[in-house]
């Protein structure tokens, strides 16, 4: 299927991806012919068939509901670009 | 010492024929001399290196014992090490440092091993040529003007030109196995589910699995033993129990019935890899194997499925890195959409772009099931085609891939043409079953390839079937020129 550049900032747009002007064509084209490849499942008659979300149709375990981890916010926090008092800092996102 | 395998190594250190500090010594000073060429590796931890190997050394004076015991090795920078940088290969984490350790990691350290240093690696794990590694590319040490694969290039490279005897990788598409094939060395990506995800920063859940290169099937043995085992860290972690894998290495395999399917000698294969992987295959005949032709029918929509499954996946599990808890963050952010844009458009590459992009575009309102639901359907079929060759074969026998190394430069350009170098490989992920890629032959100076694909959990199997053709032939025993 072939996407227009329109098409491509939509994506880029629902995946909070910038994009510049400059490269919107070049990924169109890479896009549309990524797509051309997956098209070929379409051929295929999949009636029926029950979908393969995981290896081996492993179900997620649960586990006892114990406290297991000890507080660690200053150490998990450390990695961040910008926090205070324990809070991650972002631009205003209220006037 | 660094021409010795890691068993050879294990053997060494257990007489005393060398030390631990020793060894370290080695390869820190082999890094230090030829991996300004080669580039694979991102950190080298050379002070902590040295004082690790010195634990070792007294930990082995004071009667301490493991096969792997003060054995050097590096991790692929993809894995958590606290304290210490991992990059995944991107700007988005160039100066990330984790909180927390990978049980990997920590399941090697317990065993003693000796980490050198995190090895490069295409950028988040996308890419079959290193080619997409912020850090920069890789040489294949076989021929430098030829990529090593990907996505654990730098681990194959490193373990290639004997800068460690042993890495880790990881394999979501054939991430161990094409990279392990294009240099010459031994590689498994175990069972979904037999190792830790925890701490081995995601790319594609349903298809992420770790595992060593290394240069015989012997050594990934020693290795795969110790990082394997149930984890309640990681939600889809196995409880499956781990058998002995070095237990059984040398008894015949008479009687071995190896699949071959022919879609895998079709289109696509160059001659020259499937002259030399049909040689091998007469090598296994010459073992006691029975070759049995089998069919996987829809072996052609692999890549189609997986260039679906893969990249919907990593658009999910990529959307964690938003510029506010860790990573890159763009400057002078003017609102929190900007914030969030700009970071990701800055901190990811071209390739982790586009397939943010794909995976996006196919789970998104209205191409959800056109797209997404349809590549899980196509990925039971693919399943189904194992379960019914497995009825009649204990393994499955093939290229790991359609050609040798290519080029630096050759397929940047072409995104489907770079695709194409999984055409065998992504099936085991698909399916979640074990495989290993082991050389067996060359092409014009570059390693060949033979993969085996083994059922759920019956990596002891495939081990003990390369270990038996390694001690049948020297293909693994070669070493690239110009690396002493």
């Amino acid at each position: 299927m072939a996407l227009t550049t329109d098409d491509i900032k939509q994506i880029a747009h629902l995946a909070r991806v910038g994009v510049d002007e400059a490269s919107l064509e070049p990924l169109r084209a890479d896009l549309s012919t990524v797509l051309g490849l997956i098209e070929d499942l379409n051929a295929i008659d999949t009636k029926g068939v029950e979908p393969m979300a995981h290896p081996g149709n492993a179900q997620l375990r649960l586990r006892a509901d114990e406290v297991s981890e000890e507080n660690r916010r200053e150490a998990l926090q450390a990695p961040s670009p910008e926090t205070e008092q324990g809070y991650f800092l972002v631009p205003r996102v209220i006037e | 010492m660094y021409e010795k395998t890691l068993a050879e190594q294990s053997q060494m250190l257990a007489k005393g024929e060398c030390s631990s500090s020793e060894l370290t010594a080695h390869y820190l000073d082999r890094i230090a001399r030829l991996d300004g060429e080669l580039n694979s590796l991102i950190s080298v931890s050379a002070d902590a290196a040295t004082a690790s190997a010195a634990a070792a050394d007294a930990k082995r004076a004071s009667k301490g014992d493991s096969p792997l015991l003060g054995v050097p090795m590096v991790h692929k920078d993809i894995f958590c090490v606290e304290g210490g940088r991992t990059t995944c290969g991107s700007r988005m984490l160039e100066n990330f440092h984790a909180p927390y350790t990978a049980t990997v990691v920590n399941k090697l350290n317990d065993a003693g091993m000796v980490m050198l240093g995190k090895a490069n690696m295409d950028e988040f794990a996308m890419g079959s040529s290193n080619e997409n590694s912020y850090f920069g590319g890789v040489k294949n040490p076989w021929q430098q003007n030829c990529v090593p694969g990907g996505s654990s290039g730098g681990s194959a490279a490193l373990v290639a030109a004997r800068l460690a005897p042993m890495a880790t990788g990881t394999d979501t598409g054939g991430s161990i196995r094409q990279p392990a094939a294009f240099c010459g060395l031994t590689g498994i990506k175990p069972t979904y589910g037999r190792v830790s995800r925890y701490g081995m920063i995601a790319f594609a859940s349903s298809l992420d699995q770790a595992g060593p290169l290394a240069i015989t099937a012997e050594d990934c043995a020693m290795v795969l033993q110790a990082m394997a085992g149930f984890d309640e860290r990681d939600s889809t972690s196995s409880t499956q129990s781990v058998p002995d894998f070095t237990a059984n290495l040398d008894k015949s395999i008479d009687g071995l019935k190896i699949g071959v399917p022919e879609e895998y000698f079709s289109q696509g294969l160059d001659d020259a890899v499937a002259t030399q992987v049909r040689a091998a295959l007469t090598e296994y005949e010459k073992l006691g194997a029975k070759l049995v032709s089998v069919s996987l029918p829809n072996q052609s929509l692999c890549i189609p499925a997986y260039y679906v499954v893969a990249p919907a996946e990593a658009s999910s599990n990529l959307s964690r890195f938003d510029g506010v808890r860790f990573g890159y963050r763009c400057e002078n952010p003017v609102d929190l959409e900007d914030l969030y844009t700009r970071s990701r458009g800055e901190g990811f590459g071209a390739e982790v772009k586009r397939r943010i992009l794909i995976g996006t575009y196919a789970l998104s309102a209205g191409y959800y099931d056109a797209y997404y639901l349809k590549a899980q359907q196509v990925r039971r079929l693919i399943s189904d085609d194992f379960d019914n060759a497995f009825k009649e074969v204990d393994v499955i026998a093939g290229p790991t891939t359609p050609t040798p190394a290519f080029e630096s430069g050759a397929k940047t350009d072409d995104p489907v043409a770079m695709y194409l170098n999984d055409l065998y490989t992504v099936s085991a992920n698909l399916c979640g079953l074990p495989a290993i890629s082991m050389p067996c032959g060359d092409v014009n100076g570059l390693p060949v390839g033979l993969q085996l694909t083994g059922q759920y959990f019956d990596e002891a199997r495939l081990l003990h079937a390369a270990h038996r053709y390694q001690q049948a032939t020297d293909w693994h025993t070669r070493m690239p020129a110009g690396i002493e």
